[in-house]
């Protein structure tokens, strides 16, 4: 119970960055930290007590297997998170480009 | 498990690091050093798939975010009603926090999963695939159409941020193209 509560704060601190910062750089920060809280939140869910990765092994007999498909799924979670992280950073350097600063208060003009 | 929480602690703390701190570079590496951390972390709970994709990507997403914040530091600014919106956004946390803790209750207890679907993936995923690692049994074959999602949102995203960054767009008549650099 007590790491899924450690998940949770890692979360909060990721929702403090976003709805708090001002900097764009710092939004996308607080974004990476959410991806890192929910993916770790998945795996977590998985593991089992003394358990072993889910490969099959040639000659032993393995039982107490940790569950597979979350670790499929949050392959898929992290790749997808990737490029997400790639088109938020080339909108902040288009951003810079336009405005010469991350500071959201400062970029009022929605004229293209 | 004590190395669990002490590695997952440094996460913590290297995410207030990165939050608070100032200059953007050290806090870009900052969120690397939570990254690295948590391939660790993916490799005590056994999955070692997962730890090396995590790897591969926290590389290529710190060169990414350097790239964008290189020479670019700006002082933070502070102005404004800041004791009032920090005291909100803190009380909504706690709020949130508190919800979550009464959640909690509710799911299986940690090292005890819910294994009605996977059960199956473990019996029969070696007669049926032919595959070692079950992780790449449950991507490629059983739950293949997920990957394929997974690849057009992928190439959509690439094709986004290519149409963002490039910078040579349709010439209007007698306008010369200049390179960046």
């Amino acid at each position: 119970m007590d790491v899924y509560l450690l998940t949770l704060v890692l979360f909060s601190i990721g929702i403090y960055c976003i709805v708090r910062k001002r900097n764009v750089i710092k939004t996308i920060i607080g974004v990476i930290i959410l991806e890192y809280a929910v993916n770790l939140f998945f795996i977590l869910s998985a593991y089992r007590t003394e358990g072993r990765a889910p490969i099959f092994m040639q000659e032993e007999e393995i039982v107490n297997m940790v569950d597979p498909l979350p670790h499929a799924l949050v392959l898929t979670a992290i790749v997808i998170g990737l490029a997400t992280t790639a088109l938020l950073v080339g909108i902040a350097m288009r951003l810079y480009e336009k405005y010469g600063t991350f500071d959201i208060t400062k970029i009022k003009e929605l004229k293209g | 498990m004590i190395e669990l929480y002490v590695l997952l602690v440094l996460m913590i703390i290297g995410a207030l690091v990165a939050v608070e701190l100032k200059d953007l570079l050290s806090s870009v590496i900052a969120v690397g050093a939570v990254g690295l951390a948590l391939s660790i972390v993916f490799l005590i709970l056994k999955a070692p798939d997962v730890a090396i994709t995590q790897l591969v990507v926290e590389i290529l997403a710190l060169i990414i975010l350097i790239r964008a914040t290189l020479k670019k530091d700006l002082p933070l600014a502070t102005t404004g009603r800041w004791f009032v919106n920090t005291l909100i956004t803190a009380c909504f946390i706690v709020l949130f926090l508190a919800v979550g803790m009464k959640c909690f209750k509710d799911l299986p207890a940690f090292g005890e999963p819910l294994m009605r679907v996977s059960g199956t993936y473990i019996k029969e995923g070696l007669q049926r695939t032919g595959a070692v690692n079950l992780v790449s049994s449950v991507i490629l074959d059983f739950r293949a159409y997920d990957t394929l999602g997974e690849a057009t949102i992928l190439f959509t995203a690439v094709i986004g941020v290519l149409s963002i960054v490039r910078r040579i767009g349709r010439k209007k008549v007698g306008e010369e193209i200049k390179e960046e650099e």
